[in-house]
């Protein structure tokens, strides 16, 4: 780049250009060209995929995992279907991958996308974020049974936020759970908010009883007591002042574990030993302990999979989702 | 009085030479990024984020504060000088700003967006010091409902700017509307007016869709002109604001204000609305003082909207500080800051960490004032910029029009949405068309319709959930003696000239704006 001390015409071309690269995202260092990589990310800078793409393509700059550099690139539109259209339109190239998740899945369905995730090359699955069902301190529900009886007595009286538009995880939540405690899920009312702030702020003014959404956003009104967790989603249950008394649904007796995840695809069309070579490059990066620093920073699980036992995760999930537009007559 | 103290002892700590060289440099480098096109305040606080990092938390905060406030007052210079708003809130400012930049008073527009910019600043702050906490528990109880019924307030507003001949400005609002349409329908993930498109999925974003109409539109119509049209050069015009613009400001200034600063505060407010109603009100006022400049570059219609649009934005303080919730773009990037720089906001904040709040509270104050200081001499430095001759200009225009709608999303296809509005532009001037009904259709259609369905959603159909919250009724009743007294009025005394403006049919064929 350019020094200081140039004329002031020097300097604002400068500026100009590094602002534009900056927004651009592109951080370009020099190394063994050959083994150059790109990311793609398929929303905006700041969001939950370019967080997790950045930290990995992080990890493996820092540990020379690649042997050579990222050009890390967010395609925005669709809800990540453009950057699925563009990973496979780049059929064959053994330098390009793409950080995506659970999101895209059902994305793909909306906008009717001809072809799903397990199109691509899937390589690993990096992490997952539980979510949970959360409600205002003064709400009559105690415990997510209380939630469930009243949901099944009337399923229309039970307004329900999430900060996902539909095929979106927060949306996918509570229509699985729903149809898991025999609800239909044409029968819930669901209000899509953007994001975590105006849905909290929904629930704080007791405008919608019950919301769903990532525990993480939620933590500062949990450990106050604005808000109580009745349940979360995954496996175990979570940490923190407010958050570990909730139990897991299986817990509370009901049958889902729903988690929100994101892995690193390749294109279509890569020849099984680069495959290899890539997943052995995650599988690397993955056993680090600036990964295992990543994940605790950011509150992540740490849920990795590679190769073929991916796959066939992708392919249930993806059917998952499916289903639960269909249900929907979303499809 | 307590918390008066307490703001001072946040003065007492960030005041030292070193922090306000790091605020000068801080307001320098946010106005230098804020008028890069297409990079509105939350890109450019984004963006110069990191440049804070490693300095203490004081100096980090005051550098934080002149980043956000440049970042926001370097939009409105592009909008002012270019017609090219980085951002929806810096529509309103750039209707009649650029038509005062195009008559040779670019420096007093921009010497009243920022001195509006610092009152209204100065105040919200003020304001966000001694209610934020009051006023954050009300503000959620306001939903849905309160929000529709102002947007349908809104829409009753706008009937006021269609211009001379309803038909045209009709016309200009349902195209508006229709642009709006166009995208992803929230609740059901349904596409609409898409075409398998899935870039159209996303919506038209409203910077491209104001840079297309305003700025290409007119790039081009001029263009078409050139030849025929005697060369119009832009007069110079005086430097600095004269007795009479700081008469006609200072109205605007307080008022822009008030409009702002309520809508910042609540969680879904934003400040479009709020610049919009401001804009109007200004326009109504002037008109029944009889000096209505409007659609020829009132100062007042850069004083009210800007004024409102800073107010709104300290009003974001309020949700953020109190209950830790980032309602607009720019407030979502400033959670992260403030969490970088180790301010965890939310219910707790004002008692756990109080001595970090003030001095935030206090850089924030610093960093308007300097805004101010370094801006206003730069005023008519700026404003030499239209004295390039007119093809090289547009060529600029355009040039910065295009690289603004490009770098918003980074598709080339935005290019291609651009070209489209701006021969949609083109057209409507030639016949006469009011381009201002068609952006605000734009940016009032998709708010009012999320309200309509989130609204609808939560009372399950019933339609009396539109009147379920007391603010509602109140906005409701106010709609209902809008529309009803002129009407009434009318009967009992038919005085046409009154009648006509109360009914908000300009009878004048140059109200059309552009």
């Amino acid at each position: 780049m350019m020094r200081r001390r140039t004329r002031q015409a020097v300097a604002t071309v400068a500026a100009l250009a590094s602002a534009l690269l900056l927004a651009t995202g592109c951080g370009v260092t020099r190394g063994d060209q050959s083994r150059d990589l790109t990311m793609l990310i398929p929303n905006s800078p700041g969001g939950g995929y370019d967080q997790t793409g950045r930290a990995a393509v992080a990890v493996m700059e820092n540990g020379d995992i690649t042997g050579g550099s990222f050009e890390v690139t967010n395609v925005i539109g669709a809800g990540g279907s453009v950057a699925m259209t563009r990973l496979m339109n780049a059929e064959g190239d053994e330098r390009t991958l793409m950080t995506a998740g659970l999101g895209v899945v059902g994305s793909l369905y909306s906008f009717g996308a001809p072809y799903s995730m397990d199109d691509a090359t899937p390589l690993a699955q990096l992490i997952e974020d539980q979510e949970g069902v959360l409600v205002p301190a003064d709400s009559p529900y105690e415990t997510i049974d209380d939630l469930v009886q009243a949901w099944r007595d009337d399923p229309a009286s039970i307004v329900v936020g999430g900060g996902s538009s539909p095929g979106g995880p927060d949306h996918l939540f509570p229509m699985q759970l729903a149809s898991t405690v025999d609800i239909d899920p044409r029968d819930v009312s669901y209000v899509p908010y953007d994001g975590g702030g105006p849905l909290t702020s929904a629930l704080l003014g007791n405008k919608i009883d019950v919301g769903f959404s990532g525990v993480g956003e939620f933590e500062g009104q949990l450990s106050s007591g604005e808000l109580r967790l009745l349940a979360v989603s995954g496996e175990e249950r979570l940490k923190g002042e407010g958050i570990s008394d909730a139990p897991t649904l299986t817990e509370a007796g009901i049958d889902l574990v729903f988690t929100n995840w994101r892995g690193v695809w390749a294109p279509p069309g890569i020849s099984d030993e680069r495959r290899d070579e890539l997943i052995g490059m995650l599988e690397e990066m993955h056993e680090t302990p600036e990964w295992q620093q990543a994940l605790e920073d950011n509150g992540w699980i740490d849920e990795f999979k590679t190769g073929d036992e991916f796959t066939q995760f992708l392919r249930e999930q993806d059917e998952r989702v499916a289903t639960t537009l269909e249900e929907l007559d979303l499809l | 009085m307590d918390n008066l103290s307490l703001l001072m002892d946040g003065f007492g700590s960030v005041l030292t030479p070193q922090n306000l060289l790091f605020a000068c440099i801080g307001v320098l480098l946010g106005t230098f990024v804020g008028v890069l096109p297409g990079i509105g305040p939350a890109m450019a606080v984004a963006l110069l984020l990191p440049v804070t990092y490693g300095l203490d938390p004081i100096g980090a905060f005051i550098m934080f504060a002149g980043i956000y406030y440049g970042g926001m007052y370097g939009g409105s210079t592009t909008s002012i000088l270019l017609n090219t708003p980085g951002e929806s809130a810096s529509v309103m400012t750039a209707l009649e700003g650029n038509l005062m930049a195009r008559a040779g008073r670019a420096s007093q527009a921009l010497a009243t967006a920022a001195i509006g910019s610092f009152i209204a600043g100065t105040i919200g702050t003020l304001l966000v010091v001694f209610f934020a906490p009051a006023l954050a528990s009300v503000a959620v109880e306001i939903g849905a409902p309160s929000y529709f019924a102002l947007m349908v307030l809104a829409m009753i507003m706008v009937t006021s700017v269609l211009g001379g001949s309803p038909l045209r400005g009709f016309i200009a609002l349902f195209l508006g509307l229709t642009i709006g349409l166009v995208g992803l329908d929230l609740n059901t993930g349904q596409p609409r007016l898409s075409f398998d498109q899935p870039l159209l999925a996303d919506r038209i974003d409203v910077v491209v869709v104001a840079v297309g109409i305003f700025a290409l539109g007119e790039a081009l119509w001029v263009a078409a002109h050139l030849r025929r049209s005697p060369l119009h050069v832009i007069p110079v015009g005086r430097p600095w604001m004269d007795r009479t613009d700081f008469k006609r400001s200072w109205g605007p200034w307080l008022r822009g204000t008030a409009y702002g600063f309520p809508f910042g505060a609540l969680p879904a407010g934003g400040a479009e609305i709020p610049t919009f109603l401001s804009y109007l009100t200004e326009k109504r006022i002037a008109k029944r003082k009889g000096v209505d400049e409007f659609g020829k570059g009132a100062i007042e219609g850069v004083a009210g909207p800007e004024a409102a649009n800073n107010a709104s934005a300290a009003g974001t303080f309020v949700p953020l500080l109190a209950l830790g919730l980032p309602v607009t773009a720019t407030s979502a990037v400033m959670l992260a800051a403030l969490q970088g720089y180790g301010i965890e906001p939310g219910p707790g904040l004002m008692t756990d960490q109080p001595e970090l709040v003030w001095a935030l509270l206090a850089s924030l104050l610093i960093g308007n004032a300097l805004l101010l200081v370094l801006n206003l001499p730069l005023a008519p430095v700026w404003a030499k910029l239209l004295r390039i001759p007119r093809p090289q200009l547009y060529a600029g225009i355009l040039f910065f029009a295009a690289l603004g709608a490009y770098a918003a999303n980074l598709q080339a296809f935005d290019l291609l949405l651009l070209v489209l509005l701006g021969l949609l532009g083109l057209a409507m001037r030639r016949f006469g068309l009011p381009v201002l009904p068609l952006i605000l259709g734009v940016i009032l259609g998709p708010l009012m319709e999320l309200r309509l369905r989130e609204a609808m959603a939560i009372s399950g159909g019933e339609v009396s959930g539109l009147w379920s919250e007391p603010l509602a009724v109140v906005i409701y009743v106010v709609v209902a003696i809008a529309v009803a007294a002129p009407l009434a009025l009318r009967r009992v005394r038919p005085a046409p000239s009154d009648v006509a403006e109360e009914l908000d049919i300009p009878a004048v064929e140059e109200e059309k704006v552009r």
